[in-house]
């Protein structure tokens, strides 16, 4: 039986009051740190257990702690990223959702790792009734004497605020999500200096996913070195995937790193298998940012090895033949499925995200959505392609933060891969607009470019 | 202090020295463009990415070249370390796909913007860009709008360099003035198209790099080429004083702050000087103002050779 360590008792009635968690097992891990463990030994089983950042990027945990700055009478904050926006990704929601004492627990026990007495968690201002949940939580951790001035009897004081962002995906940028909380705009900002040196009110801060930050309350746990027995390689534990399109079961589901993408995509334990007897077009395997690969990439590298749920085997092939396991946003499409309007969608969608501060992302998006848009709906012409491809190479690493990149690598993923496909949209639009949008009269045709 | 190489030219300068100020010693063809950096306004620069440099060698200590190119505005040197600006491929051609996305959204009424002339959006495109667009879609449309009676703001032509909005923030008291909207719906303004109402406000005309935040006094006056640059300076009690008169005979046509051969302000000038000095009288002149930047108040002529650059300080 494959482990669980985050999700397993989401099932249990009431888990998400404070009595019936603490029934089950929680707030060990706080006692058991602030009681037995100096910070340091917390961020040295961190460190131990390889645990890698599920934001997206995956830089491991341990190292990042490690670098913060720690000047004398100088406060330090850990931030929660719960701004959870990228298309294709609502495992957060699910594990804030279900049990939100864990994260909460996850909360304490890494503020005292980092020595921080302050923490917020910023979450996205579309998950209002999580906030919601959240709130009543901390309440709860408060009175049972988790939170507030000298927790446990040991002197550590922690408070810990929730703050909903307004709806911005770019307050998921960590420094972006400084600036919010801070309450100005939310622009990323230009580093050096990172977060770990100024950050929150220009104090040292760390800022790190929700399943993140859940996944210390095992390694406090069982220790550092049992969590990493789990996983292949650097690849370690166990990660949250949001898998959806077009398979059986859309979930969320925890995986062992290592697990192999056929048996996540194929297998009833997790996607059951493409839907309604179709067959596999493409996968984007970690959130719309990732690149796209095509069905034979999917289950297979390029080498031909079989290709397993890890940040290492899903990137084999670099961008030529790969992709990421970026936040774990696992988007399916079966064959009927059109990558051209896929594409143009999310483009739509950075576009509209983009904060505007630098030239090639705030124009770039703008203007590949609207060839996309002009390809999708029949009125492309072939040098609209090459167009594209050279709009996103101009983005790609000449912007201050990732969303640039973002935008990018679908567009170019989708041309590597899928470039038949975009010239057929030119030379037979006809064709392309019926097999989208069904039986097309010649007026919709040409209200659809209006 | 560091030793850093631009282009082949070494030059020593203390430690936190951007790429872009130590090629700024260097001079001439070394030094990156820059639209949104203004070495005045505290946390401006890095926006734009028309500086953005290759750094093929990080530093003594560790020589390994930067993946990605940085903007050169916004990252400091280290000892050892060696930029490419004119001499990278890559640079150039990111830099003309910067200047081609400054100008897609752009209205191109150069012909009746009265900043045609002094624009360095327009010495930008003409050195790195196309003479074609390849962009066939509607440009974004904005209303012009007259935010108080001296300013005049027309948003169609702003390329979001901020400057405005550091001025506004760090010169002014009480920030009236800033960035609404996201991504290229983003709009510079006031909240409510309230008036900027402050003694220093009129220096947003000056850092304006394009022709978004004209003066509504000089408004379609002259051409700025007809008109004469002179230093001149009068007492002030609100700033320097010290200004530039544009004049046509002996008419004053326009008040400005004195700028650097970078395009920079250094040293800001109050709305009385700017808009209520309009007399030659008003002033002590000083002499016909040096432009050392190449644009076409300068010269009007694009073709002939850089003129000889004063360095800032001197050459290590
Ligand atoms: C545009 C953009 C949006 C992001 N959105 C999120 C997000 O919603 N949640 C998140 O955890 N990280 C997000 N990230 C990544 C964060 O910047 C940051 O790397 C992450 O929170 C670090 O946490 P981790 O090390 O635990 O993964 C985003 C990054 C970018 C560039
Ligand atoms: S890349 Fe896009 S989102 Fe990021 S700072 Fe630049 S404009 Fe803003
Ligand atoms: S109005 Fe001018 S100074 Fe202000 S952001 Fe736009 S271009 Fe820059
Ligand atoms: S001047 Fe450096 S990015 Fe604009």
């Amino acid at each position: 039986m494959k482990r669980k360590l985050l999700i397993d008792k989401a099932g249990v009635p009431g888990i998400a009051s404070y009595e019936v968690y603490r029934k089950e097992g929680g707030y060990r891990a706080v006692e058991k740190a602030l009681k037995s463990m100096a910070p340091d030994d917390v961020v040295e089983e961190v460190k131990k257990s390889g645990l890698r950042g599920r934001g997206g990027a995956g830089f491991p945990t341990g190292m990042k702690w490690s670098f913060l700055a720690k000047p004398e009478g100088v406060p330090r904050y850990l931030l929660c990223n719960a701004d959870e926006s990228e298309p294709g990704t609502f495992k957060d929601r699910f594990l804030m959702e279900k049990i939100p004492h864990l994260l909460i627990e996850g909360m304490i026990v890494s503020s005292y790792a980092l020595g921080a007495n302050t923490s917020y968690i910023y979450i996205r201002g579309e998950y209002m009734w999580i906030l919601h949940i959240l709130e009543k939580a901390i309440a709860e951790a408060y009175q049972a004497g988790w939170l507030g001035k000298n927790i446990l009897g040991t002197g550590y004081n922690l408070d810990l605020y929730v703050n909903p962002g307004a709806g911005a995906y770019i307050c998921g940028e960590e420094t972006a999500l400084i600036e919010s909380l801070e309450g100005k705009r939310g622009n990323p900002r230009i580093k050096p200096p990172f977060p770990a040196v100024k950050g929150l009110w220009g104090c040292p801060t760390v800022v790190n996913n929700v399943e993140t930050i859940a996944a210390v309350v095992p390694i406090v746990n069982d220790g550092g070195e049992e969590y990493a027995k789990i996983g292949v390689g650097r690849s370690t534990g166990t990660k949250l995937i949001s898998a959806c399109g077009n398979i059986n079961k859309p979930g969320v589901y925890e995986i062992e790193l290592g697990i192999s993408v056929d048996e996540f995509l194929y297998s009833d334990e997790y996607c059951g298998g493409i839907k309604n007897g179709k067959q596999l077009k493409a996968c984007v395997p970690g959130g719309s940012s990732v690149p796209i690969l095509p069905h034979f990439l999917v289950t297979r590298t390029a080498a031909g090895e079989e290709r397993l749920m890890t940040y290492e085997s899903l990137a084999d092939g670099g961008f030529q033949t790969g992709s990421m396991l970026g936040s774990g946003g696992f988007i399916v499409y079966d064959e009927d499925q059109c990558i051209v309007r896929n594409t143009w969608n999310f483009t739509r969608f950075y576009h509209h995200e983009s904060c505007g501060q630098c030239s090639p992302c705030r124009e770039g998006t703008g203007w590949m959505e609207k060839v996309l848009h002009r390809l999708e709906y029949g009125h492309g012409k072939m040098e609209d392609i090459e167009l594209l491809w050279d709009i996103q190479a101009k983005i790609e690493g000449n912007t201050i933060c990732p969303l640039g990149d973002a935008a990018a690598w679908p567009v170019a993923s989708a041309l590597r891969h899928f470039r038949e496909e975009f010239e057929w949209h030119v030379k037979e639009p006809a064709q392309a607009m019926q097999r989208n949008y069904g039986r097309v009269t010649e007026k919709v045709f040409e209200a659809a470019n209006a | 202090m560091a030793k850093v190489t631009i282009d082949g030219h070494t030059v020593e300068v203390p430690d936190g020295t951007t790429i872009l100020n130590a090629a700024r010693l260097v001079g001439g063809e070394t030094v990156p463009p820059a639209m949104c950096y203004y070495s005045s306004l505290k946390g401006s620069g890095g926006k734009c990415r028309t500086c953005l440099v290759e750094v093929s060698k990080g530093s003594e200590k560790d020589p390994r070249p930067m993946p990605k190119l940085v903007a050169s505005c916004s990252t400091p040197v280290m000892d050892g370390m060696e930029v490419k600006n004119k001499t990278s491929p890559r640079v150039l051609d990111a830099r003309k796909g910067v200047v081609e996305f400054l100008l897609i959204n752009h209205p191109l009424d150069c012909p009746i913007c009265d900043q045609a002339g002094e624009c360095h959006l327009q010495d930008l495109a003409f050195e790195h860009g196309k003479s074609a667009t390849r962009y066939e879609f509607k440009r974004r449309e904005f209303e012009k709008i007259d935010i108080g009676p001296y300013i005049q703001l027309h948003m169609t032509r702003c390329i979001l360099c901020y400057r405005c909005v550091y001025t506004a923030d760090q010169l002014t008291n009480g920030r009236v003035h800033g960035v609404m909207k996201r991504g290229d719906a983003a709009e510079i303004s006031t909240f409510i198209e309230k008036a900027i109402d402050n003694d220093f406000s009129g220096n947003v005309i000056d850092v304006c790099p394009v022709g978004a935040l004209t003066d509504r006094t000089f408004r379609f006056k002259s051409r700025v080429w007809y008109t004469k640059p002179m230093d001149a300076h009068r007492d002030c009690d609100k700033c320097c004083g010290k200004a530039v008169l544009w004049m046509v005979g002996n008419e004053v046509y326009r008040v400005t702050a004195r700028k650097d051969q970078f395009g920079e302000v250094k040293e800001f000038i109050c709305n009385t000087c700017r808009f209520d000095k309009k007399e030659a009288s008003d002033w002590t002149i000083e002499g016909p103002r040096m432009i050392d930047r190449h644009s076409v108040i300068s010269a009007n002529k694009y073709f002939e050779p850089e003129p000889e650059h004063t360095p800032l300080l001197n050459k290590a």
